[in-house]
């Protein structure tokens, strides 16, 4: 757990112990300062002195408090990202082949700590600890390792202009970025944000959800051992309103990068042009599509928009969260479904038989709740679920909506939770205009054996990432990223680096140009 | 100029030097197939010297055309469509490159000591330079596995379009002494360990196989093979043009060919003397002068000959040679070696091993050659271009004879006076030979840099900006250095500026 006293070292005193299977794992910090603000490589109370608590939603009970970053945290932590920014500093004049080197020793130490961080995951988030331990924390390792491997191939150009003269490019790191993490996938969501910033030689100054702080604050302990220079990385617990906004329209950050809602998107990009203009990229909501051609493999399919739908307990961006059937199996899918959505196991999420974890805030389950009753009541048919799944904590059964139209609120807004929508279609034309008609264009799927189809479809849809019979298939060397009010910019893959980069064109008059 | 920020940098630059392995027993003496080690097919031997003392280190396997077959066999099913190598993640690939690196940090010692011994490199230079130079290689073509991209192209009709970039196939790989440039010096023995690391990092059978042998022979067999994709070499001119004929005799393989090279080393008068007279001198002397890329005509602006002469010939008199396993020794025996300056990374076609290993997927045959035979025979073919030297009239400073009593060793010498039509201004001589010539105008020793078969490196001394970037277009060279700096090797011209500090 993050280091209670100065100086980073664990200490039991009056620290909350969290245990595994029977097993205590480290202790957590005193429950009077809360998990401390990492910055310049130290632990920081918040100037306020302020600490929130951050909750379990498995039992809905207080795991320990956090220290609560509001401007001021934010504005210490720009001047230290600013300094270690400096011409000349260590992180500035480092090879970019060992900056490669500390991600990869990063990486090294989330393996080796892998079991534990899966648990603060798990117990933080709500998601199953076999899925912590052997998706999130698999997904991160690889992404920070892939980064790893850019540090020192991200090239300029030399370039031949017209006229006597020698040009070149050079990819400069942006400089301080303000990165603005989700609660959904707190570790992987981190790793995706600290491989190409720091790969290319940025300082980051990151804020992590109020909701799942503390497998985030283990890594800056992680950070620090890796060998990173103080002020590379900061991290700021707190909420969006205070510390996301100072970072948003902070003066002194270059570029901001977030991941959450769309509504929350519209906030972040005007702050930043009320500001100082900085760069934004934004990883926003999504209502993806995902259909069924009646050549599909329907096993497959049905198990692929199961899967499309309710993994992490639908609380995924990418969702595929209309699936559009075509008519001719439609009953049959929908029957599948069903059966599908119903044997899926809710439960503790530290229990392996566990599929389905609570959501992951009382916010979130109110909120599904209330979209599963505007599904019932604009005439949507609940086939299945469709109310809480137990007493304590903010567990949702498995829900499935039939029969359902386009212009029904379950079919156009982001629900984030084990909630699926199946509606009907007839021709691909009809499929592709209905599909497209949506503010989003995160992803999308289609499932068919037909060559044709799919290469048709593919091209058709306006979305950031398309999927030809499979779903939900990630890999840090691919972009993600979405079309229209999804967001802008694209992560991971090469395409990753070029939002943290600023091109310098460099023009030097030479004697003679010779070819 | 004002430094701005921390003096500090955080990468500590070199490790400390440990003591070389005393006693250190050659473990493996065999060929490597299928992660696999073998006798040679014909039960034949070769032995292996210490050119610091021609001592008998141990004796090798010598693996012939049979052996080869053997090895081509494996590695072609290792690359069958559906192996767990052609199925294998590009990431996983990475990992098992990085797995290698570290193994080789692990035996970093062992290695280093190896390379000592059976290669008469300076102890001190193969476990800080070659040693590091290999570690970072290793990882930084680790890095690329994933990243190799094709494209996706908008053709015109109703079409799409994409490509891949697929590994080539079986690649033979004939190394003399060294591994090009992003290995340490192979000789055999370290060469032979790392069979035994690949089969430790987890490379599947057949992907790496290690022949040792001839030239002539097994080095021949590769070159003519009909079932080889490709083959890379690294060594002499003149057998380099064997190489590229056997291939287009036999199957038309892909040849990738990295020889010899007579690189001027460029110095005007506005340049800083102490510095260009330092690195002209490391760029000669380095390893026994046993490098491909050595500056060995040096070009030296009038007004500041004499006391350029002056001082290369200071430096070169400050040497001790002697056992290159002992510290404080500077300079080693000969050996028919090649080196190119440690540090290199091949991102390109012409690539070292790690390069080798990294790129897409390929399945190697490599092969060495040697013998002691050919280390008298190098040894005088230096001695031999010496005399030329005085022949010719070039005026000698220092040196120009051997050293010691026994191994390979010649003392460091110096011409001055050299003129371009000389022997020693011409040939590739391989050894602790610095040519110094005079010039006056920028267009005369362009010219003159340019008056060559070779063109592998170059590099000019100057302040001034304008001369700076001339020369980096106007020299024809694969690599121009301005100075000191790290340098990619790569088929297009690569110029490397020393600047007063980086930063990213």
């Amino acid at each position: 757990m993050a280091g209670g006293k100065r100086g980073g070292c664990p200490d039991a005193a009056g620290g909350v112990t969290i245990w595994v299977g029977g097993v205590p794992l480290r202790e957590a910090v005193t429950t009077q300062a809360g998990v401390p603000i990492f910055i310049n490589n130290e632990w920081h109370d918040a100037v306020s002195k302020k600490t929130f608590p951050t909750i379990n939603p498995a039992t809905g009970e207080v795991i320990c408090q956090v220290a609560e970053g509001d401007k001021a945290d934010v504005d210490k932590a720009v001047k230290a990202a600013r300094a270690a920014f400096q011409l000349g500093s260590p992180w500035r004049r480092m090879d970019a082949s060992h900056r490669g080197k500390l991600l990869n020793r990063l990486a090294d130490l989330i393996e080796r700590d892998r079991a534990y961080l899966a648990a603060l995951e798990t117990l933080d988030n709500g998601k199953p600890y076999s899925v912590s331990y052997l998706v999130d924390l698999d997904m991160v390792v690889k992404c920070l390792r892939y980064f790893a491997g850019w540090a020192d191939k991200f090239h300029g150009k030399t370039i031949p202009l017209d006229g006597d003269f020698f040009c070149y490019t050079r990819h400069e790191p942006v400089g301080v970025c303000g990165q603005i993490i989700p609660w959904n996938f707190p570790l992987l969501m981190q790793a995706w944000k600290l491989g190409p910033a720091l790969a290319t030689g940025n300082v980051v100054v990151m804020k992590v959800a109020e909701q799942t702080p503390l497998s985030a604050l283990y890594i800056a302990n992680l950070i620090k051992e890796a060998g990173f220079p103080p002020g590379v990385v900061n991290i700021i617990p707190g909420y969006g309103p205070t510390a996301g906004a100072a970072i948003s329209s902070h003066m002194d950050v270059d570029k901001v990068a977030f991941t959450g809602s769309t509504e929350v998107g519209h906030l972040i990009q005007k702050a930043a042009a009320e500001s100082n203009l900085k760069r934004v990229t934004l990883e926003l909501g999504g209502k993806s599509p995902n259909i069924i051609m009646s050549d599909a493999d329907m096993d497959w399919a049905v198990d692929q928009a199961h899967f499309a739908l309710f993994f992490n307990q639908g609380q995924c961006c990418c969702a595929g969260s209309r699936t559009y059937v075509q008519e001719d199996i439609y009953h049959e899918f929908v029957e599948r479904s069903v059966e599908k959505a119903k044997s899926r196991v809710v439960g503790n999420p530290f229990d392996s038989k566990t599929e389905q974890g609570p959501q992951v805030d009382e916010e979130q389950y109110k909120k599904i709740l209330g979209y599963i009753s505007a599904g019932k009541r604009e005439g949507a048919k609940l086939l299945c679920g469709g109310s809480p799944a137990a007493d304590r904590g903010y567990f949702i059964q498995p829900t499935v909506f039939g029969e359902v139209q386009d212009n029904m609120t379950i079919a156009r807004e982001e629900i984030f939770g084990p909630v699926m929508q199946i509606l009907k279609f007839k021709t691909i034309e009809e499929v592709i205009e209905r599909a497209n008609d949506s503010k989003y264009g995160l992803a999308a799927a289609v499932f068919t054996k037909d060559l044709d189809k799919a290469n048709y479809v593919s091209q058709a849809l306006r979305a950031g990432t398309v999927w030809v019979n499979c779903y939900d298939v990630f890999g840090a060397q691919a972009p993600f990223g979405g079309y229209k009010a999804s967001g802008n910019g694209r992560e991971l893959g090469e395409y990753g680096l070029e939002a943290y980069v600023e091109v310098k064109n460099v023009t030097i008059k030479i004697p003679q140009k010779n070819s | 100029m004002k430094k701005q920020g921390s003096d500090s940098n955080p990468v500590p630059v070199l490790p400390v030097l440990p003591e070389p392995l005393k006693d250190l027993k050659i473990k493996y003496t065999k060929i490597f197939i299928n992660n696999e080690w073998h006798n040679s097919v014909s039960g034949k031997k070769f032995e292996v010297f210490n050119p610091a003392n021609e001592e008998k280190i141990c004796e090798i396997e010598e693996g012939d055309k049979a052996d080869v077959d053997k090895a081509v066999k494996a590695a072609r099913r290792a690359f069958e469509l559906g192996s767990p190598w052609r199925t294998m993640d590009a990431s996983e690939r990475g990992r098992l490159l990085n797995k290698l690196a570290d193994l080789v940090e692990r035996d970093r010692l062992i290695l280093a000591t190896m390379e000592a011994i059976d290669g008469g490199k300076l102890f001190s230079t193969a476990y800080l330079m070659d040693l590091g130079a290999c570690i970072k290689t290793l990882r930084y073509c680790a890095g690329w596995a994933d990243k190799i991209h094709g494209r996706t192209v908008p053709m015109d009709g109703n079409f799409f379009t994409f490509t891949r970039h697929e590994p080539i196939g079986v690649c033979g790989q004939i190394i003399p002494w060294n591994f090009p440039l992003v290995m340490f010096i192979w000789k055999i023995a370290p060469a032979l360990y790392m069979g035994s690391l690949i089969k430790e990092a987890g490379f599947p059978p057949g992907v790496v196989n290690i022949v040792p042998g001839f030239g002539p022979t097994a080095g021949a067999a590769i070159s003519h093979h009909m079932d080889i994709d490709k083959v890379a070499f690294t060594g002499s001119t003149e057998v380099g043009k064997l190489i590229k004929e056997a291939a287009g005799k036999s199957n038309l393989k892909r040849v990738t060919l990295e020889l010899g090279g007579k690189s001027p080393n460029i110095i005007f008068a506005d340049a800083d003397l102490d510095t260009a007279v330092e690195f002209a001198h490391i760029g000669l002397f380095y390893h026994q002068g046993q490098c491909c890329i050595a500056g060995s005509r040096i070009f030296v602006e009038e007004p500041i000959y004499d006391e350029f002469v002056r001082r290369s010939i200071e430096r070169a008199k400050k040497y001790t040679l002697g056992d290159p396993l002992l510290p404080g020794v500077q300079q080693g025996p000969q050996r028919k070696t090649e080196i190119c300056l440690a540090y290199v990374v091949f991102p390109g076609e012409l690539g070292g091993e790690g390069e080798r290993l990294a790129s897409s997927s390929k399945t190697s045959v490599i092969c060495f050659s040697q013998t002691t035979k050919i280390d008298k025979e190098q040894f005088q073919k230096i001695l031999e271009l010496i005399e030329s030297g005085k022949k010719d009239g070039a005026k000698l400073e220092c040196g120009g004879g051997p050293w010691g009593d026994k191994g390979y060793f010649i003392q460091p010498t110096v011409f001055s006076n050299v003129t371009d039509d000389m022997r020693i201004a011409k040939e590739e001589i391989f050894g602790p030979v610095q040519q110094i010539m005079k010039f006056k105008t920028v267009d005369e020793v362009i010219k003159r840099a340019n008056n060559t078969s070779y063109g592998l490196a170059a590099a000019v001394f100057t302040k001034d900006i304008d001369k700076a970037l001339t020369f980096a277009a106007a020299l024809q060279a694969g690599t121009v250095w301005g100075e000191y700096g790290l340098h990619e090797y790569t088929e297009v011209k690569t110029v490397t500026i020393k600047i007063p500090q980086k930063n990213s």
